[in-house]
């Protein structure tokens, strides 16, 4: 239960850290809040020569608007983006969706950005920035890049993050007008990754619903958008209607903790729920 | 690997140790500070045991190194523990309300509660059972703990209002 020895390196700077990072190559990891690195290092499910800490570099926390977006430093921690005001009225799926990871200890030291490079497939902020069409924001020693998150997750604790780059933040689109925004899932037990879970927001216009994001989590390998069910809505379906559609997109494992079978019912319920309650908050709006 | 010497601040006391990198802040605290109140059961972060206070805020310190501490404030348990022989309010109330029964996990519930308490003194009884769902004990069925952390409000409510009037 120990990790295997390492050196750690804790540069206060972006260029700092993009350089160690080229230096190292496939040796080295970056290490923010380490809330999922850590248990992995001591469980020895891996390991590396070398962990950049990002904690010593302010430039990468803090949250702050520009534009029609909302842009989160990688390092901002959940208790921040849980507590910001800033982040519940721009992006309050953000909020509520964070909220949700872990326990109170957990979100006082992991990050925004730890969350989702990791990528759990099983991880709330990643179907939220899925299904809100966020923008990656990635640095290497030189050069900076953006990728939506769309095609940013790849697989299980697999992105589109190469070995020297650097998730540096994430900007969500901000909604404005009638809006609402529900999160839902279950879990085994209170804190634990969810079986099964759903992220939804809601904008209403004059006909009804203008504009609707949905994206499950636990139901493969990514996140899961479910576009057909946004069209459903924006189209005059109801949740019910709009569940039965996203659930015949999903193809959920069996493992030890549900069955496919149970996943797939337990989505269709979440989205249904999470689709109501994300219409009844803009009604109320 | 090399060994450094690094400076941690715990419980308003300076503390010159030599860690290695990979040395767990939960580690460097009960080996080398030998303040062994912080305990460490699955050291990977889901029982809560080891929890600390850094900087205001309850984190797991098997999920630390060390060396990420310098420059941060750390508060254990004994630093909870008032010097004189005396219980804190939540301590007490864990004794009180029989919050325990080995007594391994104590105290990760205790510093976890008294982190939690100072940020949130009027819980409900659902925010109590929520902020204490990140430790795990073994012996109680939690109905005790649960028990203690509404004494522990309650006594904290009544002693903040009698520092008022005073």
């Amino acid at each position: 239960m120990k990790p295997a020895a390492f050196e750690l390196h804790a540069p206060e700077a972006v260029d700092d850290v993009v350089a160690l990072l080229a230096e190292h190559g496939d040796e080295v990891k970056v290490l923010a809040g380490g809330q999922s690195l850590v248990p992995m290092l001591a469980l020895r499910l891996t390991r590396f020569e070398h962990l950049v800490d990002v904690n010593r570099v302010p430039a990468l926390a803090g949250v702050e608007a520009h534009g029609g977006e909302l842009r989160i430093g990688a390092t901002t921690r959940h208790r921040a983006v849980e507590q910001s005001d800033e982040v519940a009225r721009a992006v309050p799926l953000l909020a509520r969706a964070t909220a949700n990871v872990g326990h109170f200890q957990i979100r006082n030291r992991g990050t925004l950005g730890g969350a989702v490079a990791h990528a759990d497939p099983a991880a709330e902020q990643p179907a939220v920035a899925v299904a809100l069409d966020a923008v990656m924001e990635i640095a290497s020693r030189g050069s900076t890049r953006e990728v939506p998150a769309g095609d940013f997750f790849q697989g299980t604790w697999t992105t589109a993050l190469e070995p020297h780059e650097l998730l540096t933040a994430v900007r969500f689109p901000v909604w404005s007008g009638r809006c609402g925004a529900a999160v839902e899932e279950v879990a085994r037990r209170a804190g634990d990754f969810a079986l099964v879970g759903a992220v939804c927001a809601i904008a209403l216009g004059d006909g009804g619903v203008e504009r609707a994001a949905i994206a499950l989590f636990g139901v493969g390998d990514t996140p899961v958008r479910a576009s057909e069910a946004e069209a459903v809505l924006t189209q005059g379906g109801d949740a019910a209607e709009a569940a039965a559609r996203a659930v015949d997109t999903i193809d959920p494992i069996d493992d030890l903790h549900a069955s496919a079978a149970y996943r797939t019912k337990v989505a269709g319920v979440v989205v249904r729920r999470a689709i109501e309650r994300a219409k009844e908050e803009a009604t109320g709006a | 690997m090399p060994d450094r010497l690094i400076e941690l601040r715990v419980n308003g006391e300076s503390h010159r140790v030599r860690v290695e990198d990979r040395t767990t802040l939960a580690d460097a605290l009960r080996d080398e500070c030998h303040l062994t109140g912080t305990h460490l059961a699955c050291e990977h972060g889901v029982c809560g045991a080891c929890t600390v206070i850094v900087d205001g805020d309850a984190v797991r310190s098997c999920l630390m190194f060390a060396v990420q501490a310098v420059g941060s404030e750390v508060t254990t348990i004994e630093g909870i523990t008032p010097g004189d022989g005396s219980l804190s309010p939540v301590q007490e109330a864990f004794r009180e309300a029989h919050g325990l029964q080995c007594g391994f996990c104590t105290p990760g519930f205790v510093v976890s509660l008294t982190a939690y308490l100072d940020e949130h003194p009027d819980p409900t009884d659902d925010d109590l059972r929520d902020a204490l769902s990140g430790n795990l004990c073994r012996c109680t069925g939690y109905q005790g703990i649960v028990k203690a952390a509404r004494l522990a409000v309650d006594a904290m409510k009544v002693d903040a209002m009698n520092a008022g009037a005073a």
